[in-house]
């Protein structure tokens, strides 16, 4: 490995910006989110950049390197070629506050309004219940998430299309799949997913799924089965016909497989 | 220069970590109106971190288990320094709040009758911790966040705190900045809690993030609040050594509970040569016995890789020094052996310790089911901390409460693994309990626009110092002081080493006030850490006048000039407070008698 390396890292606010070149010093196991330390503590002190557990656990220190959007702490230096600029730039899909810095928040504000959980009545006097570990094994993968906006990032809709007040996003789908698929759950968002939170619009391209570090089959297991689920509620052509006849309703237990 | 956002809330809650975001739930719960500050964004504090479980007596897996025994373990495992009782409340409250958690929608692991599964960990007499394979923390942080950002809380992320702000000695509000901007904001509330966390990055090598300098210990110190048991720092024993990027990362405990193997490069399991007296009764004596209780024999006693933390560290410190270490400066943790043992053993780790395994293929190409992998001691935990009433969680300074790693007392001087997520479900709704309850007793206080004036001024100055030859880095001065207390008071200490960091310590002091920082405010690393680094260097201090006045070794603590336990310093806690001078003073109180009912039951479980 190359005793030093050049990192090209995006520079500025929201107004303007661009790429800077920086040296840093490489050692064995460096991962990309060390370099931009370095960078930090020895030549651009106010170099703006997230992180906190360094352990792709808390999914604080998204960026895009060489144009991928990855986790800067998982990133490892002898996976990328260091013969050219190493180019670190923030997260496209978001505004830009400063630097490495991205303005996330419209995340945490989608995230609100998805209806929250809603738990049937305990199962034993003592207020606890009973699940079977295969039952909540599905929904364990989800809750897997650290809520890196990769996904986010990534998807075309949002990315390319900003279609931030229509469509929830990747994320946010998991998040409704943790909910609509937990044993314990009794709300229904399958209306809010359709009109609310645009699920209609994901394609299934799987692109968040390719960059989810924490490989939640993100469109196989959360999105498509909510599709699914959507599709038999609101739009399956027998319940229609019989909804038209009798005007009743359907209660989320009926959809359920 | 001091204009600032102003934002008026009953319940003001520092910190967004497991212990805040429970205080907020808590207080909005209780009809306050609440603001929670976070430094980070939301849900990415160091609870997510904490990986083996939480530990609470309610006896799915082994029916004997009851708060009596939970109890009798915290306060045998912090060497009975703890406050008797927070650990009788924790031990009796913690079943309540784990459940509580589940109607919440947190997903734990199951029973095969479909209750909350819970598993082995050092120092618990039975298997204790309910968990979510490795990412417990994860998995309780997201269930509180998920149920706080529904709730009547104002949530303030990517803002710190740099001051409190008093009415006389009581505590009215908070000012800070966000990261954002850099902008300056006053927060009152009628009551205020802290729950910063711990004090990691004031040493080199440590498995905390950016965000552990000790703010709130700093913040409660400096508004009159007092300091306990701050020279028992918990040295995690499994970190990773290598590669030297990821040098003090976590290796959870729930490798050994899962039947993981520590051993030296000769292949021996040290930790059978070295069982304290006080574990001798409960602890294998033979490594067939250890198997067997890991795998759920009632009738067999733990291995001794479950001893507790401060014990395992220092064996392995041990090890490395005397010459019996890994390649790296470590020993080996083994899981990969189990496959002697039992089928698809691949399999069950990757399930039982997926961030485990995915952590090690990651950042040191290395398969835990095939090979074992090298860990060695890491910062880890702070067992002391603030000072707080055990029912209430009020500080020593009126309106302000402390629950979370930022608050002492529970753990006395070390803490059991899986303690500090129950401590923080606990205490923070104790905290938030009480805060409210504060709260709606007393008016709002009285903003003094000088002292505001005053904080903003100084947070300000390292932008407004003339470049001069003496100009010092904030990132330079945060390594040294690592460096210092890393080397000089670490696992091992003594008299000597201590001084010598102290030293160290006011000569950091007089050249912090001549940091200086490069751009604006606009989100500024470098502005931040010169902030950071006034905090962590109360707490060093804090640390280090603790340790030279405990002139024994007992739980974390360990002194190489006072090698074993004291009687005399058995019967004291440390307790540290700014003096009339300003200066740090640390003076032994007493601790207080136990009822006879505890004693009984401490007794009982011997």
């Amino acid at each position: 490995m190359n005793s030093s390396a050049t990192f090209r890292i995006w520079r500025g606010d929201a107004q303007a910006g661009e790429f800077r070149d920086y040296q840093a010093e490489i050692s064995e196991g460096m991962v990309v989110l060390d370099a931009v330390h370095q960078i930090q503590a020895r030549q651009a002190n106010d170099l703006a950049v997230r992180w906190n557990c360094k352990a792709g656990k808390c999914g604080s220190c998204s960026a895009e390197i060489n144009g991928y959007p990855r986790l800067m702490c998982m990133t490892r230096l002898n996976d990328l070629p260091l013969d050219r600029p190493v180019m670190i730039q923030p997260l496209h899909t978001f505004a830009v506050l400063k630097d490495l810095v991205t303005d996330v928040s419209w995340n945490f504000r989608v995230k609100k309004t998805v209806k929250r959980f809603a738990p049937r009545p305990a199962d034993a006097p003592d207020g606890t219940w009973r699940m079977a570990q295969a039952d909540v094994e599905r929904i364990q993968e989800f809750r897997k998430c650290i809520e890196c906006f990769l996904c986010q990032d990534v998807c075309h809709v949002l990315r390319n299309h900003q279609l931030m007040d229509q469509f929830a996003g990747p994320r946010n789908y998991v998040y409704a799949a943790s909910l609509e698929m937990h044993p314990l759950d009794t709300q229904n968002r399958l209306a809010d997913l359709k009109d609310r939170h645009g699920i209609g619009y994901c394609n299934i391209t799987k692109c968040c799924t390719k960059v989810c570090p924490e490989e939640i089959h993100i469109t196989d297991n959360a999105i498509i089965p909510l599709k699914e689920r959507v599709v038999d509620e609101h739009y399956d052509p027998l319940a229609m016909l019989l909804g038209r006849l009798f005007s009743g309703s359907r209660n989320k237990a009926n959809t359920r497989a | 220069m001091a204009e600032y956002d102003e934002h008026h809330h009953d319940v003001l809650v520092i910190g967004a970590g497991g212990a805040g975001l429970r205080a907020a739930a808590e207080a909005a719960a209780a009809g306050a109106s609440v603001g929670i500050v976070c430094k980070s964004l939301l849900g990415k504090a160091h609870t997510v971190m904490a990986e083996g479980g939480v530990a609470a007596a309610i006896g799915n897996v082994d029916e004997r288990d009851n708060w009596k025994v939970h109890f009798a373990d915290t306060m045998r495992g912090g060497a009975y320094l703890n406050n008797w009782r927070m650990a009788e409340l924790h031990a009796k409250e913690a079943p309540a709040r784990v459940k509580e958690l589940e109607g919440w929608g947190a997903v734990f692991d199951r029973t095969p009758d479909g209750r909350i599964l819970q598993r082995n960990f050092g120092g618990h007499r039975y298997p204790r911790l309910a968990h979510v394979g490795d990412r417990t923390g994860l998995e309780m942080i997201r269930t509180l966040q998920d149920r706080v950002i529904y709730d009547r809380v104002d949530v303030f992320m990517e803002f710190t705190i740099l001051e409190l702000v008093r009415d006389g000695d009581r505590v009215i509000g908070a000012f800070g900045y966000d990261r954002e901007k850099g902008g300056f904001h006053l927060f009152q509330g009628k009551a205020l809690v802290l729950a910063t966390g711990g004090i990691g990055r004031a040493y080199k090598v440590t498995s905390n993030s950016w965000e552990y300098t000790g703010d709130g210990i700093a913040l409660a110190y400096r508004a009159g609040g007092e300091l306990r048991d701050m020279e028992c720092v918990q040295f995690h024993p499994t970190g990773m050594v290598w590669p030297p990027s990821v040098a003090g990362i976590l290796v959870t405990e729930a490798v050994r509970g899962e039947g993981g193997v520590l051993r030296n490069k000769l292949g021996r399991r040290f930790l059978f040569d070295d069982i304290p007296p006080l574990y001798r009764d409960q602890t294998a004596d033979n490594e067939e016995e250890g198997w067997r209780y890991t795998q759920g024999d009632k009738n067999a006693r733990r291995p001794p890789e479950l001893l507790t933390r401060d014990h395992v560290a220092r064996c392995i410190v041990r090890e490395v020094r005397e010459g019996r270490g890994s390649p790296h400066g470590g020993v080996y943790l083994d899981i990969a052996w189990i496959k002697e043992r039992i089928p698809n053993a691949e399999e069950h780790i990757k399930r039982k310790l997926p961030s485990m395994y995915h952590q090690f293929k990651k950042l040191a190409d290395l398969d835990i089911t095939k090979e074992p992998m090298e860990v060695g001691p890491t910062t880890h935990y702070l067992n002391g901390g603030i000072k707080v009433d055990g029912d209430s969680q009020m500080t020593t300074a009126p309106g302000l409460f402390a629950a979370g790693e930022c608050a002492g007392g529970l753990h006395g001087a070390n803490r059991l693994g899986g303690n500090s997520l129950s401590d923080l479900l606990v205490f923070g709704q104790r905290a938030g309990r009480y805060a409210a309850q504060f709260a709606k007793q007393n008016p709002a206080g009285r903003v003094d626009p000088e002292q505001v004036r005053q904080i903003a001024r100084r947070a300000v100055a390292p932008f407004e110092r003339n470049r001069a030859p003496q100009e010092e880095s904030p990132y330079a001065l945060q390594r040294e002081l690592q460096e210092t207390m890393q080397e000089l008071v670490g696992i091992v200490r003594t008299e000597d080493e201590m001084r010598g960091a102290l030293q160290k310590i006011e000569n950091l002091k007089e050249r912090a006030a001549r940091v200086e920082v490069d751009g604006n405010r606009m989100y500024n690393p470098g502005w931040h850490t010169a902030i950071d680094l006034g905090n962590l260097l109360v707490v060093a201090e804090a640390v280090c006048r603790s340790a030279l006045e405990r002139k024994e070794s007992r739980g974390a603590h360990f002194r190489l000039d006072y090698p074993d336990k004291d009687e005399r310093f058995g019967k004291v806690n440390m307790v540290a407070r700014a003096g009339h001078a300003g200066a740090l003073e640390v003076r032994m109180e007493p601790i207080p008698e136990m009822p006879a009912e505890l004693r009984q039951i401490i007794e009982e479980m011997k």
